[in-house]
């Protein structure tokens, strides 16, 4: 019966686990993203700031035109567990933004300097512009993008996952789709707005290679120096500091969290122990009652 | 155990005072303190303890995100961000809340497998479970409403299959789902009664888990032996200390477990899509619920007829109900069956598979013989309908009339003894005052 309790243990625990469902992403014949090494791998992992103010760099030079970034402050880059920026380069930054406020005493809206507590600014007015602007296509908000792309695992690796940690399907997607622009398949033909991708659902994606506002055709760097802390200037890095820091954006308290976590972990197990014992303890009287009885 | 008798003895003079008035203290101390429990209960009977403190934690951490959370369907995904982002230890009240619904489901599918396993629905135990059943039922519609507050893509999606079952009922279906909707689709004022719902909920699963208990007290605890209690002396132990700390050791893994998730893995147990707030005009790949509904989910869709599938649905929970008559076996414990030991496992497996079938995409190939698709999702969930609805309509009321139970043991007592082979009866007992 013990073994029965077990196997019933065991296959519950499996079974949670199989009756998982698959993110919706794998639809239409993507390749699976190639596994990356992240800083913020596994219980203790976590961000690295100079690749998330690198990836700051790129977001603004190269994303932030037609993707906003609407549920993060200024004041985030400044804090804990984030980029590490200073308060007066935040403050410095913010007010390069004009941002709108109001209605002052005349009952009129007017724009100011950004202040570190300013949300940024979004790129444009309302989703209708956006559209607008893009060929009809709607750039996604970067607040959570890393949370809300994924790819199917499929059985049984995703219950592996759960043990081995691996929670990094958005980064290893991103990082792929910024590296997976190319020239389609022969006989495959690509509409005019469109751009063919290995790793994007479908293939066909609206984005136009943004990469190509960092490199030439031939793959070199406009500006060698673009990194400004002497980190080389490839394609690889880019797509990683970039996915980097919006896996921050994403998740700012992850590494106040894992902190938490290995203590609350380190708690329970100690209590655990104390209770386990202090449970045999209990127990043992019965065992006694016998002997003390004769 | 009906007739265990109060050993609540009031110490002073207040709680004489007391107790001569409104007997709340002898109330606790018979029901947590000198009740009597099979001394043979193994780690399967701690995750009733365990539902109790899930239910609690669900509703404090509950409490907490509706102080920052803003039921509109313009704010509510941007006031969950907020929560993760400005509120403190907000990430930590919300992932605790989204990964304790699960992290409940777990406790309760382990809890009622238990149940069927060991019989623990059999006279006089057929009230305790039919309530169970009640709670299982209101804990998915919780669950269900509480998936749809932070108005993500899945949110919304869900909300729109889930309501629009409801059309499937012949003539008046269609009227029902826009009363359900608050207009003629999901909107904010389906998110609005959602959210006063999904907080009503709980405190009514809260009145149900009372009379829950209430039940079990009264007719005592069922035991891995199936065997009722015959000495209380021999056969039983007091709730405080031996249930008390062993309950609590419990917890404290099943907390391991569920920190686990809730620190180093928030995320695994939902769904990205969940992360793009909800757009009307915009229909995910695949649209499937929550892991733990995902089993019916398989069932719904098994059946080709829309009606069908919602009634083969709701049939499938509602037959819980009559499982106390539609197992005509007088054996309890699964134990001493041999037979249904068997069917039992299957039944499990068979429920795993429903919720993979729920998981997949309907034109899935599930076997195919040279090339050709033997076998599709689809016609893989209708095989495992049929042995779900089998097994509670035939299997076991077939199970009791032909199978030949190992004897019983005469106590528990006897039973405990035979599994550890040491010790003498007659000594048996605890003494709650060592």
């Amino acid at each position: 019966m013990t073994i029965a309790s077990r196997i019933l243990a065991a296959a519950i625990v499996a079974g949670c686990s199989l009756a998982l469902a698959g993110p919706a992403l794998a639809a239409g014949g993507a390749e699976k993203p190639p596994r990356q090494t992240w800083s913020f791998y596994g219980p203790f992992g976590t961000f690295d700031k100079a690749q998330l103010q690198r990836g700051f760099k790129v977001y603004r030079e190269v994303c932030a035109a037609c993707h906003g970034l609407s549920k993060l402050s200024f004041r985030n880059l400044s804090e804990p567990g984030g980029p590490g920026f200073t308060e007066g380069q935040v403050k410095a930054l913010a007010a390069e933004f004009r941002v709108k406020d109001g209605p002052n005493e005349q009952g009129e809206m007017f724009e100011r300097p950004g202040r570190p507590s300013d949300r940024f600014p979004r790129p444009f007015p309302n989703d209708e512009a956006a559209k607008a602007a893009n060929n009809g296509a709607l750039p996604p908000d970067f607040s959570v993008i890393a949370k809300a792309r994924s790819y199917e695992r499929g059985f049984p690796i995703y219950i592996f996952d759960i043990f081995t940690q691996y929670q990094q399907q958005g980064v290893d997607y991103l990082t792929a789709l910024l590296l997976g622009y190319e020239p389609p398949p022969p006989g495959v033909k690509v509409e005019d707005g469109l751009h063919w991708n290995r790793y994007f659902p479908g293939n066909k994606i609206a984005m136009a290679n943004p990469l190509a506002a960092v490199f030439d055709d031939a793959g070199k760097p406009h500006d060698p120096n673009f990194f400004s802390d002497g980190t080389p200037v490839t394609k690889l890095q880019v797509a990683k500091d970039l996915s980097a820091f919006l896996m921050w954006a994403a998740e700012p308290k992850m590494e106040e969290r894992k902190r938490a976590g290995v203590k609350v972990m380190l708690w329970l197990l100690l209590l655990a122990g104390l209770l386990f014992m202090l449970k045999k303890r209990i127990w043992s009287r019965l065992d006694d009652a016998p002997a003390k009885a004769h | 155990m009906g007739e265990h008798h109060s050993t609540y003895v009031p110490k002073t003079g207040i709680e004489r005072w007391v107790d001569a008035r409104l007997p709340i203290v002898r109330l606790m101390h018979d029901s947590a303190v000198s009740y009597p429990v099979p001394r043979n209960l193994n780690y399967f009977w701690t995750f009733g303890g365990i539902l109790m403190l899930m239910l609690v934690s669900q509703i404090i951490t509950g409490i907490v995100l509706v102080m920052h959370y803003t039921p509109h369907v313009d704010f509510a995904f941007q006031s969950v961000e907020h929560i993760m982002r400005d509120v403190n230890y907000g990430w930590l009240m919300r992932y605790a809340h989204s990964n304790g619904a699960s992290m409940f489901f777990v406790a309760v599918y382990i809890h009622m497998f238990r149940g069927m396993y060991y019989g623990s629905y059999k006279a006089p135990r057929e009230l305790l479970w039919i309530l169970g059943v009640v709670i299982f039922v209101l804990m998915m519609a919780t669950a269900f409403m509480g998936y749809v507050l932070p108005w993500g893509q899945m949110s919304f999606w869900g909300a729109t299959v889930i309501t629009n079952l409801f059309s499937a009922i012949p003539i008046v279906g269609e009227s029902i789902v826009t009363w359900l909707w608050g207009g003629y689709s999901v909107d904010n004022p389906t998110l609005n009664r959602f959210f006063a719902l999904h907080y009503l909920l709980p405190f009514m699963i809260f009145g149900v888990v009372i009379l829950h208990v209430w039940a079990l007290h009264h007719v005592g605890q069922n035991n891995p032996s199936g065997v009722e209690v015959k000495n209380y002396a021999k056969d039983t132990v007091p709730f405080t200390p031996y249930a008390t700390v062993k309950d609590l050791f419990a917890m404290v893994c099943f907390l391991m477990v569920f920190a686990w998730f809730v620190f180093f893995h928030p995320n695994f147990l939902g769904h990205a899509d969940n992360y793009i707030p909800a757009d009307p005009l915009k229909t995910p790949a695949h649209i499937v619920p929550e892991w733990y509904f995902l089993p019916f989910y398989g069932i719904l869709r098994a059946v080709p007829d829309k009606l069908g599938g919602v009634l083969a649905m709701f049939a499938s929970i509602a037959l819980l109900a009559f499982l106390p008559w539609l197992d005509t076996s007088k054996v309890k414990s699964g134990a001493y069956r041999p037979a249904f030991k068997i069917f039992f496992w299957v039944f499990v497996v068979v429920c795993l598979f429903l919720g993979y079938a729920g998981s997949q995409p309907t034109d899935k190939a599930v076997l195919t013989l040279g090339g050709r698709v033997v076998l599709d999702m689809v016609g893989f969930g209708q095989i495992l309908t049929i042995y779900y609805f089998a097994h509670f309509l035939v299997i076991l009321p077939l199970l009791g009339l032909f199978e030949k139970p190992l004897p019983l043991p005469a106590s528990i007592a006897d039973s405990v003894l035979a599994s550890t082979g040491h010790g003498h009866p007659a000594g048996a007992h605890a003494s709650p005052e060592k």
